[in-house]
């Protein structure tokens, strides 16, 4: 065949050849307006797109300040750690590759996919955590996938770092990432999603002066999130220090007494109320929760029949038993019912309407004054004086020394005790009072039921005559200091007659020093008062009885304060299921004043806090 | 074969010639510029090497009478079919199919791009021998086998992209040839029902780049991911340009499949709309030329021809950049004399070297 030989009419193809043309101008047209529209009317758009492509900011974590003693010791401080995370921006995902992610670093996969989806609303320059205070193996890990695993990296973030461990672990709290509802909240205004913020105790209250101001490092990163160049870097700034009015040495004490027992125990300065040392047993660690607790440590604390996440010293109320005979004391001598040399007899128990009450001694104290009557706690005594003074005259009197209400702490979740009253109990259990209630209510027992913090307030402020100064574990300097309003009033008056004042501490002062139930409490050159207390354990609105007193081991109530005249200090110990108030609870406010005496013995210059005698009244620092 | 040297100078297309070389050049100094910080592979100086080489196939393709070539058309064929069945059987996988064929162990191109210059030739022996006007059902069948079997091959491999691209050098051929309206409604439906069933077909990674390139900021870290960087580095060039070597996308890495299927993103982003208005002419200028020449042609078959290397050539310049601005969704189409590659620098001189030949041959001795 020879293709050269044919005649051709090429009219009807060359007829069609414009069209072909027409079509292929089209399409040089339409791309010209693709570029066009992109490089020229939309130029700065994708200038702009283009520049966040390279650039990326990397927050830089602000350590939170350091908790220190009152004398400047160290009790909350940081570490660094390496955090891994993932920046998001601009990079393929390795949501792809989460099975290698998880072999490689053990975790759970479910765990990883959570987190992806926790930040798939939050705006792309926050990183996603994946993995907290990793170790060496993680690090090569990383290291050798960095091309698999692109947007990777290990970002080094300050650890809460508490070296006490479960010393003042309820007073410090604990921190953890922000929870929605504390974003949600008007505090926490100054916080981001992610950040670490405090929990609990002292960590959440005092937050905001903690808190630092996270930095920023402005790096030019590549397609894979290497670094480039560093453009910008703003560093952040470590949050404040904050000194608490929290004496370490005194904290030391009363944790190494307390030993393995349960129960709560607070000191405080009765003339400021600062406390000086909280104690709340059993403990928990809270190094654990300074990274995201696993929930299965989270569940086994929480459900803990002990309770370790509780502070016994602000939040559970117990039945005072015979340290409640103080303020039933304080009742009767205001009421004038009471004088010094009042007298009564005690013949081991007593029958009223209709029901045998019975004194801590079988045989009876025979005749009793009322400083007997307070150094050997006896029953009778002040059954009768109960049922001379009825219940509302006692819960005016104990009311107005701050029991069954809180005392404006500024610790969280605070409870209020139970002062019962006959108008309380028309309200609330809607029932009318019987007089032989309140024959309970005279030893401590029944309705009424006290917090260890109002309890050692209380006797602070009768110490004072009357003055109760609001307990706090930050100094109204030091807040000052950081510009912040004390939390609540700093004190409320309910002025006592001086000769009720007396009275009462010279009974205080014989419980311990004139061989009474809280002798172990007593240390030498200090005239520590104070009064033992051990009530039964009985759930609420069960009435005593002998069966119940076998079942649960007795709880021990110690509460005083020292010196005699001129107090510095007031404690409130309470040990569960301790026995007798004078054995368990006693020995740990001995250990506790003891510490504060020799510390005070032992420095030459003057005590800061001392008073000023002149004046009889406490100088407030 | 080879006549006289002044014939060559004399007849030889020096305007295509130049055109095709700067783009050329252009591709080598983007290429140098998207791989600079790539460790191993100098890209730009092998791209010269193809370069050379595929200069010299334009000589070898323009030097043989396309008469004697045609005539030969049925051998060629064969073994663009056989290639085909090879890259099936032994083939290796590159980003999913097989349409890479392996030599002496390394890679030796992809076959299909040489296929479509034997489907070119074979389509225009076939037209040029009707007689008529206008097409008949049988002719069209007979056309469309020529056609279709390559493309059932390569959609074997399984590779959608380049099958799509033979599909212009019947859609141009069978228009010049003359189709009654009916059948191009016919076609219009037939595609509508190919597109149809084919999408129950389509794999799920082909799937996802068709919803992608539906809205591309569905998914933007994942599959949109390439075409919202593609325009980034074009919109982002402006009217100047960033500088050769100076795209931030372009060095960052942010740009994928930088020195081959999105080179022209390169060339936008560093030498701005200037340079690439000015690459898109040169492109225009070439498919002109080549027009103009079908229109001197001294015979139909240069006609078929030349209008089937441009159908084929400005396909690819329409699906690729098309992409890069982002009106097309992510093929993985080469542009012609940009994009890094030996088997697309190789074939589309050989295009070029035939288009030449046609010219040349325009007056009858």
């Amino acid at each position: 065949m020879d293709l050269k030989e044919f005649y051709e009419d090429k009219k009807f193809v060359h007829s069609r050849i414009p069209i072909v043309r027409a079509a292929a101008i089209s399409v040089f047209l339409i791309l010209l307006v693709g570029i066009w529209n992109l490089q020229l009317l939309r130029n700065k758009h994708y200038v702009e797109l283009a520049e966040r492509n390279r650039i990326r900011s990397t927050p830089l974590a602000a350590p939170r300040g350091k908790i220190l003693d009152r004398n400047g010791q160290i009790l909350v401080d940081n570490r660094p750690s390496f955090t891994l995370v993932v920046m998001r921006d601009n990079l393929p995902s390795i949501e792809n590759s989460l099975d290698l992610l998880a072999t490689g670093l053990k975790l759970d996969k479910g765990f990883l996919q959570s987190q992806f989806e926790k930040y798939r609303n939050l705006p792309s320059y926050l990183p996603i955590i994946l993995k907290e205070d990793i170790n060496k193996e993680d690090l090569s890990f990383i290291k050798s996938h960095r091309l698999e695993l692109p947007g990777l990296e290990e970002i080094t973030f300050p650890r809460r770092s508490y070296p006490e461990r479960q010393l003042a672990a309820h007073l410090l709290g604990y921190v953890g990432e922000i929870s929605e509802k504390q974003l949600a909240s008007e505090e926490f205004d100054y916080s981001k999603p992610g950040d670490i913020v405090g929990k609990a105790g002292v960590e959440r209250v005092y937050n905001q002066i903690l808190t630092g101001i996270d930095g920023q490092k402005k790096v030019v990163v590549d397609s894979r999130g290497k670094e480039v160049a560093v453009l910008d870097s703003v560093e952040p700034v470590v949050g404040n220090d904050l000194r608490l009015t929290i004496d370490l040495d005194i904290q030391r004490a009363a944790e190494r007494a307390f030993g393995d027992k349960a129960g709560a125990a607070i000191a405080l300065d009765p003339r400021t109320g600062e406390i000086l040392a909280l104690v709340s047993r059993p403990a928990f660690d809270p190094n654990s929760f300074a990274s995201r607790i696993s929930k299965k440590e989270w569940d086994e604390l929480i459900n803990d029949p002990k309770n370790p996440m509780q502070n016994r010293a602000i939040q559970s109320r117990f039945p005072p038993g015979s340290v409640f005979k103080i303020f039933m004391t304080i009742a009767g001598l205001q009421e004038g019912i009471l004088t010094a040399d009042y007298t009564d007899y005690c013949t081991g128990s007593t029958v009223m309407y209709g029901r045998v009450f019975h004194c801590m001694k079988k045989e009876g104290h025979g005749r009793v004054n009322l400083n007997q009557a307070i150094v050997h706690s006896c029953n009778v005594f002040f059954y009768h004086l109960g049922q001379k003074l009825g219940i509302d005259k006692i819960a005016y009197y104990a009311q107005g020394m701050g029991l069954g209400q809180k005392t404006g702490v500024d610790l969280p979740g605070e409870d209020t005790g139970l002062m019962p009253s006959s108008a309380w109990k028309k309200r609330v259990l809607k029932a009318d009072w019987y007089a032989g209630e309140t024959i309970s209510v005279a030893i401590g027992q029944g309705y009424v039921s006290l917090t260890p913090i109002q309890t050692a307030r209380a006797f602070g402020g009768l110490a004072l005559g009357g003055i109760l100064k609001t307990p706090h574990t930050v100094s109204y300097d030091e807040l000052g200091h950081w510009r912040q309003k004390p939390k609540a009033e700093i004190e409320t008056r309910f002025e006592l007659n001086e000769e009720t004042v007396e009275t009462v501490t010279r009974g205080l002062w014989g419980v311990v020093n004139e061989w009474g139930t809280g002798h172990r409490a007593a240390v030498p050159g200090f005239d520590v008062c104070g009064k033992t207390g051990t009530s039964q354990v009985v759930a609420k609105d069960v009435k005593i009885s002998a069966e119940s007193k076998d079942e649960f081991g007795d709880n021990a109530w110690f509460v005083g304060f020292a010196p005699r005249l001129s107090a510095e200090i007031a404690a409130a110990v309470f040990v569960e299921h301790g026995g007798h108030g004078g054995d368990a609870a006693a020995p740990i406010v001995h250990e506790m004043f003891q510490v504060y005496y020799d510390k005070k013995t032992k420095s030459k210059e003057p005590h800061q806090l001392s008073m000023t005698q002149e004046e009889g009244l406490p100088r407030v620092n | 074969m080879f006549g006289k040297l002044s014939f060559y100078i004399k007849d030889f297309d020096w305007f295509i010639f130049l055109l095709a070389l700067s783009i050329a050049v252009v591709g080598v100094v983007e290429i140098h510029s998207a791989t600079q910080y790539n460790k191993g592979d100098r890209f730009y100086v092998k791209q010269i090497y193809w370069i050379i080489l595929g200069l010299i196939m334009m000589v070898v393709a323009m030097s043989i009478d396309y008469h004697t070539l045609v005539e030969n058309v049925p051998y060629f064929y064969v073994v663009a079919v056989l290639a085909l069945i090879s890259v099936l059987i032994m083939g290796h996988r590159v980003s999913g199919s097989k349409s890479w064929i392996s030599v002496g162990g390394t890679s030796a191109g992809q076959p299909s791009e040489f296929v479509k210059i034997a489907v070119v030739l074979a389509l225009a022996r076939f037209l040029c021998e009707i007689r008529t006007e206008y097409l008949t059902a049988g002719e069209i069948l007979k056309g469309s086998c020529i056609v279709g079997l390559p493309v059932f091959l390569v959609l074997l491999q399984p590779d959608l992209g380049s099958a799509l691209t033979f599909v212009p050098i019947a859609m141009v051929g069978f228009f010049l040839a003359g189709l009654k309206p009916k059948w191009i409604v016919l076609f219009a439906i037939l595609s509508v029902l190919v597109v149809g069933l084919g999408w129950y077909n389509l794999k799920v990674y082909q799937k996802e780049r068709i919803y992608t390139f539906l809205e591309p900021e569905r998914d933007p870290l994942g599959a949109g991911y390439h075409s919202i960087q593609s325009k980034i580095a074009v919109g982002s060039g402006g009217l100047w340009g960033k500088g050769i070597g100076e795209g931030s996308q372009t060095k960052l890495g942010f740009l994928p499949e930088r020195h081959t299927d999105f080179i022209f993103s390169v060339v936008a982003e560093e030498l701005g709309f200037l340079g690439a208005a000015t690459v898109l002419c040169l492109y225009f200028f070439i498919v002109t030329r080549s027009i103009n020449i079908a229109l001197t042609a001294r015979d139909k078959l240069g006609i078929y021809i030349v209008l089937g290397a441009v159908s084929v050539i400005l396909f690819h310049i329409l699906i690729n950049i098309g992409m890069v601005v982002g009106f097309m969704p992510i093929t993985g189409i080469p542009l012609p004399l940009l994009s890094y590659g030996g088997s697309s620098i190789l074939s589309t001189f050989i295009f070029l070297g035939l288009i030449i030949n046609v010219r040349m041959r325009r007056y009858v001795y």
